[in-house]
Order: C-alpha cells, then structure tokens, then sequence
C-alpha cells in the first residue's frame, strides 16, 4: 500500500488523533496526539491490511524554540509481509514529558525507548525496565537536548565518574619515571 | 564413611550466583558487560550492559556539515566502514534529491560487497574462535588482509577510509584494483567450500555447540527488530537490498538466502552463504562496470568539485570553501529515512534538515544495539556456555551499538 493511503486510513479512523499529514520525497509522516498512541499503535500492528509487525526505528527529537510541543517522538514502523512503511511523529510537550511504551506490542521497541529516554529524557508509562542505557546511572542531564553543549567547561558540575578517573590518574603519576 | 558422605551431600547447599561477564572478556567482541544470574550453570537472567563505548556521534553529526559528519560513520561499526559511508551517503543523497552517476554506483556496490565478505569472515572466525575452532580464524585473516590491501589501493586506508562521497565516491578506481579483484573472486568460492567449510562444518563439537541452540522463531525475530543474517536465519527473507534497493542493487542477481530452524546454525550457513552472493555480485559489477564519471557533474551546490578545478577555477575554489565550512547552503528542508543492508543488518539513518548546511537531527538505527538487547531472549533458560555460542551468532560490534 502506498504511504499515503496509509496515513489517510489512520486519519479516518482516528479524526481527532491525527493533526497533519506531511510528505517529503515520498515519504509520508503522520503526526498524533500522544495520549492514544498506543492504541494507534495496536490497531497499526494488528490490522491484516496493514500488519505492520516491525518496529524499524523509534526515536526522539528536539525541536528548542522552533515548535511547541517541544519534542517528538519519531516511529518507522514496516511491514515485512506487505512491504509498506509509515512514520508516526507523536508529540510530547515539554511539562508532561511522557508518552505511553509500544514495548508489549514491539518488543524490539524496548531499548529504542530506554535510549530515548536517556539522552532525551522522555519517559515511558508502563515500559518495563526504564533506566539509562548509554550513559552511567548516575550522570546528570540529557545529552541529545538541544540545549545541552557539544562542549563546555562544567567545573563543580562534572560527572563523578570522570573526576575519579583524573584523581586516579594524578595519583598514579608519581610512579612514572 | 558411606553414611557420612550421603548426609554430607544432602546438606549442600546450593545458591544463585551473580557474575560479570566483560567488559574485558576475550568472548564478547568488544567492551560488552552480562550481569548473569546463574543456577548452577543454568542462565536465570542476563542483563546487558552497553555504553562503554559511548561517542555522542549522533551529538556531533548535528554540530558538523554534511561532508564534514561522513568520517564519523567510519568509526560506527568500524570493521565495515565502508557500508556505513556508502549508508550516509545514499541518505544524504536522497534528502537533497540528488543522483550518484551510475559508475559510482557500481564502485559503491562493489565496496560494500567487499565489506560484507570481509566482516562476515571476521564474524564466523571469531565467533569460531569462542566455541573451539581455531584455524579458521588464522584463515580468514588471511583473506581479509587481500580486501583490505585493495581498500588501500583505492582510497590510501584500510579501515576508517571515508571514500564515498555524497554524490559518487572520491576517485574513480584503477584497472589494477580491478583485475585484483576478479582474480580474488575466481578463487574465492573455492576457498569458502576447501577451507572453511571442510573446517568445521563437520566437526563434531562446531555442529553440537550450534545445532538448536539460540532458537528464535520468525515471528519473534521480527518482533524484536532483527535484521539481516540474525534475522535471515530463522526463515525471513528481509533483505533491504531486495526489498528497497539502492546502488547498483537492482541491476544485478543475487539470492537472499535464508534458514530453517532459527539456531546458530542456520544463521552461520547463512552468512557462509552470502559470502557467495556477496562473491557474484561483486564479478557481476565489475563486468557490467560503465564507464564515465565518479561524481554527480551537475549537482555544484552539493558535491565537492574536482581538485584539479579547485585549484584553477574561481568558482570551484567558492563553492568547495562554502561546502567545507558551511555545508551545502541550498540543503531543502524535510525529513528522511533510508535504511541500508549493511553486513550486520539494517543501519537507518534518519535525517531531518532545517535547511541549514548541518543535519537538525542525525538518527542512527544500529543493527547491533537491537542484536544486543536479545540477548536475553537467547540466554535465559540456557546454559552459561551457550551465552558465548549466542553472542558470536549475532554478531555485534559495539561500536556501531553504543555510537
């Protein structure tokens, strides 16, 4: 089925849900409300004519000052048996920064929301082992927020991790010849 | 004494026992730490660790051009660089809606072929290595140091070697790369059947350390996100170069070959097998190889201009500086996804662009992070032995997992 059929029959069956369709180079991206999304998500996964049994990507996205609500959170989901794919952009708005799991209807869905919630700082009601993944438990922030820095001088605010491995290493200098 | 050896037996006491496995650990293909729960030498429960190798390159992508991000791909899964360059760049490409000319093309299929024979032989061999057949390992190094010899003929690296560019590839190859290359394929198969095959697909302990272990059904591979030869060997014939071709793909013949019962087996045949595949198309390629040149010619506010044109023309030396330290300035905004095969599965780059000449948001959908979170799956229920047999048969680098 063609993307954009796809996107129409999600539209018909959830009216209120769905507050644009857009398309670029083919492809055609369905933006949602984020309070049924997994119920969109259920009926996508379950529906014959539609099947879409593989998550292919799940992630977040930023938008700082250029939108409100201020991040989305980005589905590719695929069909392998009908060979069509559809992207679903769910918005989060920045005061209640959480959105419902997809993780018992994909299980492979599990680390992409865990990632998110790690350097995004989304959280994920119902997901069943919600902890940072990339980084240490303990580190503070959220890297792929865009108003995080690339690069600055955090003094007092460094990760303790790294100022015991500097402390380590002056420790260990006096052994150098 | 018989009496008290029974009673003494009958009060030992048995407890779960916790350990770490990694992050140095010769069996886990890179800093990978399992937090295991045992029962004797039964798996309760795995937990995976992973970050350790934690880059930020999805961070630095947005901070850098277009051109300027491509050698952080390099270093994603860093034993096939040259898949993920050519996976970028097709991306790329295709968010600006511009076209690579067909001999690049070509030369990009024969690359990442290259690559994914070089990457499956490092996968088999080590995973190999892990459950007790060494030789094969010593082999297939020997062969993958000739690919290797070719990158470098071409592009002056071996493994980091940024050689595709958005629109073609940096330098057309030589006729000597070429020939080299067809005298590897003219042997290759035969290698594959004497040497690799004879060495273990009849060795005893291989086929009882493989055969129905790490059984996952079709249905369940694709709930989970597997791809390629993970995904491949439990009878699912997703291969995104037949299913969303780009390249050179459409243009040449291939099998996706594909397995039956899911195990460690199944997914080591399918990988042996597509070093076949990867052999054909790669002779195929360089048969039907057009000529004519490298680098999208009328795409100038995208593709960087001939050196010998930089160097001589006014124009070319502008549009060359505001590609380096700007980016592209026509870049259209929108958003795109483009997953691409690359040995380990299917690597998506997901690119939004604002229009400016750095990508808004560079998402990077790494086969191996999703590999790695069923490993529990796998092991739970099994015994600690086969949590090694388990991890060679996904095959992970964990660079390409943390980013």
């Amino acid at each position: 089925m063609e993307p954009k059929e796809i996107a129409e029959i999600i539209r018909d069956r959830y009216p209120a849900e769905v507050k644009e369709i857009k398309e670029f180079r083919g492809q055609v991206s369905v933006i949602v409300k984020k309070d049924r999304i997994k119920e969109i998500m259920k009926y996508l996964h379950d529906a014959p004519e539609l099947y879409f049994d593989y998550i292919e990507d799940l992630c977040g996205v930023d938008y700082l000052g250029r939108k409100e609500p201020r991040f989305e959170v980005v589905y590719h989901l695929y069909s392998i048996r009908h060979r069509h794919i559809i992207r679903i952009k769910a918005e989060v708005p920045e005061d209640d920064c959480a959105i419902d799991s997809v993780t018992d209807i994909w299980a492979g869905a599990n680390w992409h929301e865990r990632e998110c919630y790690d350097l995004f700082g989304i959280a994920f009601n119902g997901h069943p082992d919600l902890r940072r993944i990339l980084l240490p438990e303990d580190w503070e922030g959220h890297p792929l927020r865009k108003d995080y820095p690339l690069k600055a001088d955090l003094g007092e605010m460094e990760w303790k991790g790294y100022k015991e491995v500097l402390e380590t290493a002056k420790r260990n200098k006096q052994y150098e010849a | 004494m018989m009496k008290e050896m029974t009673t003494a037996a009958t009060e030992l006491k048995t407890k779960e026992l916790t350990i770490s496995m990694g992050p140095q650990h010769p069996a886990t293909h890179g800093v990978l730490r399992l937090v295991l729960d045992l029962d004797g030498e039964t798996v309760i429960k795995c937990t995976p660790h992973v970050g350790y190798l934690h880059r930020g390159t999805e961070k630095l992508a947005e901070n850098r051009t277009y051109i300027s991000a491509l050698p952080l791909m390099d270093r994603l899964d860093y034993i096939s660089s040259m898949s993920n360059d050519v996976g970028y760049c097709v991306a790329v490409e295709r968010l600006f809606g511009i076209e690579a000319p067909e001999r690049a093309k070509y030369i990009r299929t024969i690359m990442s072929e290259m690559t994914r024979i070089s990457s499956h032989i490092i996968g088999v061999a080590t995973h190999a290595l892990d459950i007790g057949a060494m030789t094969l390992f010593l082999y297939s190094f020997r062969d993958r140091e000739l690919l290797l010899d070719l990158f470098e003929m071409t592009c002056g690296a071996r493994l980091t070697v940024s050689y595709p560019r958005i629109g073609g590839v940096r330098n057309d190859v030589s006729q000597e790369f070429l020939d080299k290359l067809y005298d590897f394929t003219e042997g290759f198969p035969k290698i594959i059947e004497e040497q690799y095959e004879t060495l273990i697909d009849q060795n005893r302990i291989w086929l009882q350390r493989t055969k129905g272990i790490g059984v996952i059904s079709a249905e369940e591979a694709i709930n989970w996100g597997l791809t390629g030869p993970t995904l491949r060997g439990s009878g699912v014939p997703y291969d995104v170069r037949k299913y969303a071709p780009y390249d050179a793909y459409d243009k040449v013949e291939f099998d996706v070959p594909v397995g039956k019962n899911g195990d460690v087996y199944d997914r080591y045949k399918c990988r042996m097998e597509e070093l076949r595949q990867s052999n054909k198309i790669i002779r195929q390629c360089i048969e039907k190889l057009p000529a004519g040149p490298v680098m999208a010619p009328d795409a100038p506010k995208f593709t960087l201009p001939p050196k010998d044109k930089v160097l001589s023309d006014m124009e070319s030396l502008i549009h060359q500086f505001v590609l380096i330290t700007k980016g592209p300035i026509a870049a259209p905004e929108g958003e795109i996804y483009v997953a691409t095969e690359v040995p380990k599965g299917e690597l998506g780059f997901y690119i939004i662009s604002d229009g400016s000449g750095r990508p808004y948001r560079l998402r990077l959908r790494a086969p191996s992070f999703v590999h790695v979170s069923v490993l529990p799956r796998l092991c739970e229920g099994a015994i600690l032995p086969d949590v090694i047999a388990n991890i060679g048969t996904i095959d992970i680098v964990l660079g390409e997992c943390d980013r």
